[in-house]
């Protein structure tokens, strides 16, 4: 796979496929890992963090797993491309800070990510569509395992394996959902309920992770605890509270769409109208409409368009994607106009209510 | 509402930052929001907490010198500044202040799951002398409460230290 190819494509957890994808868009799982030989990343030298670079990628050549994966130096991106890995989700915002001496691993259909140098020595991320949890844990599994066949872990008998932050060591796992939750938020029920996950050890966050806020009613939730539970109970665990809250929204949006029938069908036809013809639109706000046409694909309100194409727009409306598309950097409002153009285009020749 | 920042752009996140217990509520737009996500991140980073919390395990030591990790060189009190320790080594160098710190992140010292397949067949990478090894069981079992587990333990280490004098 070329770096074009990567952004002509839609990334597989985009796809709106796997169990549950009305309300679970993705499930993720992550791992740290760190060699033993060297020093955690931001403690170590410049040759020791080269030499973690060659090491992996000796180690990942040899697995079944990369085929026509992308291996890419975070120094020779541009920072728009750089912005659009974070924009895909397949590096996090730390990682471009300080882009020397850093890599990512990306396979060919962006299901699995592998970060080279970020807070600890790898970050290996699976990302699959749905509700999917266990079968993304599988295969993170897997994956750390045949690495392992070729670097040596830090990891004592005690700790289990031994991370940069101690907030994850132990199992090195963190496992998340992306949950759409646009009738809990209608119904003023999401607060509660993210209250409620933070007593039991998980955390929700927004759409792009640490520090964002829920656009676009996205909540990513996650475990919090990496020490004292197995891999399976801490997949386990999470499973069972997103079992809840896609059962919560479920009766949430049966009962909005029993008792306020009309005030829905009214919100969803202006956020289509805005979505239409709006001049200027961030992307706060599109994703904020776009959230609201969702649901209203997902009640059978409106006939399209499909989820494919609106997970895809989510993405394809981000500040990096769009600069992209028009080949040039642009300010904020020459953004907002282009995104209000190129979203009142897709909109404009979809077949709708 | 205009961003409060900048002065130019349309207003589209509110933020609320807290500085010395002051809370303070500015209307921002897009850029400076990013911008100000980014300072916020440094304010108060995992790295702050962190090193909050380890503060409090932090005993005045008297004239004992600082930790320091036999392989990386980073020193216990390196870690309270920057919340991230320098290599798998300093878990061991700093056992004695970390486990407690564990403890009260995860309510746990002790991995259940996974771990590479060798590790599994030796047993742990070194071996360690007996006492080392009851010394941190009842550390643990401190950390744990258990403390009839602790004093059972204390009393074995008694045991092997006075067999240890004994002999000539």
């Amino acid at each position: 796979m070329t770096l074009g190819e990567l952004w002509g494509q839609t990334g597989e957890w985009l796809k709106g496929t796997g169990p549950d994808t009305d309300i679970i868009m993705s499930s993720r799982i992550r791992l740290a890992r760190n060699l033993a030989k060297y020093p955690f990343p931001h403690w170590a030298s410049a040759g020791q963090l080269e030499g973690i670079i060659s090491d992996f990628e000796g180690a990942y050549k040899k697995t079944d797993y990369f085929k026509g994966a992308l291996f890419l130096r975070i120094d020779e991106l541009d920072s728009i491309e750089k912005q659009m890995l974070i924009e895909r989700h397949l590096i996090s915002r730390e990682h471009i800070a300080n882009p020397e001496h850093k890599a990512v691993l990306i396979s060919e259909r962006e299901i699995i990510s592998i970060m080279v140098n970020e807070e600890d020595h790898l970050r290996i991320q699976v990302l699959q569509p749905g509700f999917n949890l266990h079968d993304t844990w599988k295969l993170a599994d897997k994956i750390d395992e045949e690495l392992e066949q070729n670097l040596e872990f830090a990891v004592s008998s005690d700790l289990g394996y031994l991370t940069c932050c101690p907030t994850n060591a132990g199992t090195g796992l963190r496992a998340s959902c992306m949950a759409h939750l646009p009738a809990l938020v209608m119904t003023k029920q999401a607060g509660r309920i993210i209250q409620a996950i933070s007593k039991l050890g998980m955390t929700a966050r927004g759409l792009f992770g640490e520090g964002t806020e829920a656009y676009g009613n996205f909540f990513q939730i996650s475990n919090q605890v990496t020490l004292g539970h197995s891999e399976e109970e801490i997949v386990d665990s999470l499973e069972r509270i997103m079992k809840q809250i896609i059962e919560q929204e479920n009766t949430a949006r049966n009962s909005v769409f029993a008792n306020q029938r009309l005030l829905l069908e009214d919100r969803i036809s202006r956020s289509l109208a805005e979505l239409k013809s709006a001049k200027l639109i961030s992307s706060e706000e599109a994703l904020n409409l776009l959230s609201i046409i969702r649901l209203g694909v997902d009640l059978g309100i409106m006939k399209g368009p499909d989820r494919n194409m609106l997970n895809d727009l989510f993405i394809q409306i981000q500040p990096a994607h769009l600069q992209k598309k028009e080949g040039k950097r642009l300010s904020a409002e020459e953004r907002d106009a282009v995104r209000a153009e190129f979203i009142s285009k897709k909109f404009n020749i979809q077949p709708i209510l | 509402m205009i961003c409060q920042v900048c002065g130019k752009n349309e207003a589209t996140v509110e933020f609320t930052e807290i500085i010395d217990d002051e809370v303070k509520q500015l209307h921002l737009c897009d850029g400076c929001a990013k911008e100000k996500g980014i300072e916020m991140e440094q304010h108060f980073s995992i790295s702050d907490l962190l090193a909050g919390i380890s503060g409090l395990d932090d005993k005045p030591s008297g004239e004992e010198p600082p930790l320091k990790c036999g392989k990386c060189g980073m020193t216990y009190t390196d870690f309270q500044k920057i919340g991230r320790l320098g290599c798998g080594e300093c878990y061991d160098a700093f056992k004695k202040n970390l486990l407690p710190l564990l403890k009260r992140i995860h309510g746990s010292t002790r991995h259940i799951g996974k771990s590479p397949k060798e590790i599994d067949e030796t047993d742990g990478k070194k071996k360690i002398s007996e006492a080392q090894e009851l010394r941190q069981q009842l550390q643990r079992a401190i950390d744990m409460e258990e403390f009839e587990e602790a004093a059972r333990l204390r009393d074995r280490i008694r045991a092997l230290e006075k067999k240890a004098k004994d002999k000539p």
